[in-house]
């Protein structure tokens, strides 16, 4: 059961988006059409459902207190070794898809790449390694389901918000308030309708 | 000194958050409090410049094949410095800015400008360019925890502005905010601060 609520917390409760703000810049820049977000949604996942359990193990048997050798404490290093392995993974990621689907490669452009430095892979990691401190995530089936839900409510969120944004184009806004304004805005709305699902006690 | 737009461009024309769209995460997560934000606005302009300067630097040795794992490596080697130094002096805020300091690797703004500007510019330039957008940044952090904190508790730097006196449960007829201090909130301050500076530079509105 609490594998389960687990993977419903870190889809609904603690969106990636909405409660975090994590990898807004993607967000907003690639949420401008339905196709091109389900892709890039679809890749982010797949990402965070490979490295948060591969940052697991290496948090647990090289980075933390005593795991690699007995006195030493290796989890200044965490950064650095988060950010390779990440990095490291969506070099391949891209090497993939440009073989197999090379016109989702072309749409996504230069935001592939960047899913790199998209805040909800290392923000996925590091919250990962925080909770294995204060006992949440307790094993690596754990620490995927945590992976796999994070992508998800990610994945979830830019859908959603592409699918607003292409019905906005037939409103009228503000000349000041077209573009990021009013993207903005509606994310700061869609998180408020959000925090209901933080009175559900799991 | 034709150095001085590097400087003075980011803050408002050329900011970094409202007009590029970049560093958004950081920059909502750690504004419930002015304190926070001022300290994040700091390590982030620490770490652009210095990010800057480095790849800058380098920029003619580094095939452009690795070169995000090269800029990564030198931004996360920064981002340690930065919050090894945190954890030794000013402990209270790096546990409430937590995993934010380590976001700062993949902060948009530093990647940003290494390949935009360091990548093509001159050292010193550069190192300029990386004050000004880490400027421009912490000043659209400080707005919006200037309006958090203000509203959502009453107070600017943890020092109490609305008076105790005017508070429902002291007898008077205010009460806190309380949802500024949620995370929404921070996304519709910035729309608002987007909206508003793009009705004073028109040149930035779309179509």
């Amino acid at each position: 059961m609490e594998t389960l609520n687990l993977f419903i917390r870190s889809i609904f409760i603690d969106n990636m988006v909405f409660a975090f703000f994590f990898g807004m810049c993607s967000y907003i820049a690639v949420s401008k059409s339905v196709k091109t977000a389900l892709g890039l949604g679809a890749a982010v996942t797949f990402v965070m459902t490979m490295t948060v359990p591969l940052n697991y193990l290496l948090n647990e048997y090289v980075l933390a207190p005593n795991a690699l050798v007995e006195g030493v404490d290796l989890s200044f290093l965490t950064f650095i070794v988060f950010i390779a392995v990440i990095a490291s993974f969506v070099q391949l990621v891209e090497m993939v898809v440009e073989k197999y689907s090379p016109s989702l490669y072309n749409q996504l452009g230069i935001f592939l790449p960047l899913i790199a430095v998209n805040c909800a892979i290392m923000g996925g990691s590091l919250f990962m390694q925080q909770k294995v401190v204060s006992g949440e995530i307790d094993g690596l089936w754990q620490s995927i389901v945590y992976g796999v839900g994070s992508g998800l409510g990610w994945w979830l969120a830019i859908v959603m918000m592409a699918a607003i944004r292409e019905r906005l184009q037939y409103s009228h806004i503000p000349a000041g308030l077209k573009g990021p304004g009013i993207a903005f805005i509606i994310t700061g709305l869609m998180g408020i309708a959000f925090m209901i699902f933080s009175g559900i006690k799991l | 000194m034709s150095n001085l737009k590097n400087l003075t461009g980011p803050l408002s024309s050329n900011n970094p958050v409202i007009v590029q769209i970049l560093g958004i995460c950081s920059a909502l997560a750690v504004t419930v409090k002015m304190e926070p934000a001022f300290v994040m606005g700091l390590s982030v302009m620490v770490v652009t410049a210095f990010a800057n300067l480095v790849m800058s630097l380098l920029r003619n040795g580094i095939p452009s094949r690795i070169r995000i794992i090269v800029q990564l490596v030198v931004i996360a080697a920064l981002v340690i410095l930065v919050d090894q130094f945190l954890k030794a002096f000013v402990y209270d805020v790096s546990k409430q800015l937590s995993v934010y300091v380590g976001l700062i690797i993949t902060n948009c703004i530093i990647m940003g400008r290494v390949e935009a500007y360091a990548l093509g510019n001159k050292p010193w330039d550069s190192f300029l360019d990386g004050i000004g957008n880490g400027l421009g940044y912490a000043a659209i952090l400080l707005i919006v925890a200037f309006f958090r904190e203000l509203f959502g508790s009453g107070t600017l730097f943890d020092i109490r502005i609305i008076p105790e006196s005017w508070y429902i449960a002291n007898g008077g007829f205010y009460s806190n905010v309380g949802i500024m201090l949620f995370p929404p909130m921070a996304l519709i301050i910035v729309g608002v601060i987007i909206w508003v500076h793009r009705s004073f530079n028109k040149d930035l509105q779309e179509k």
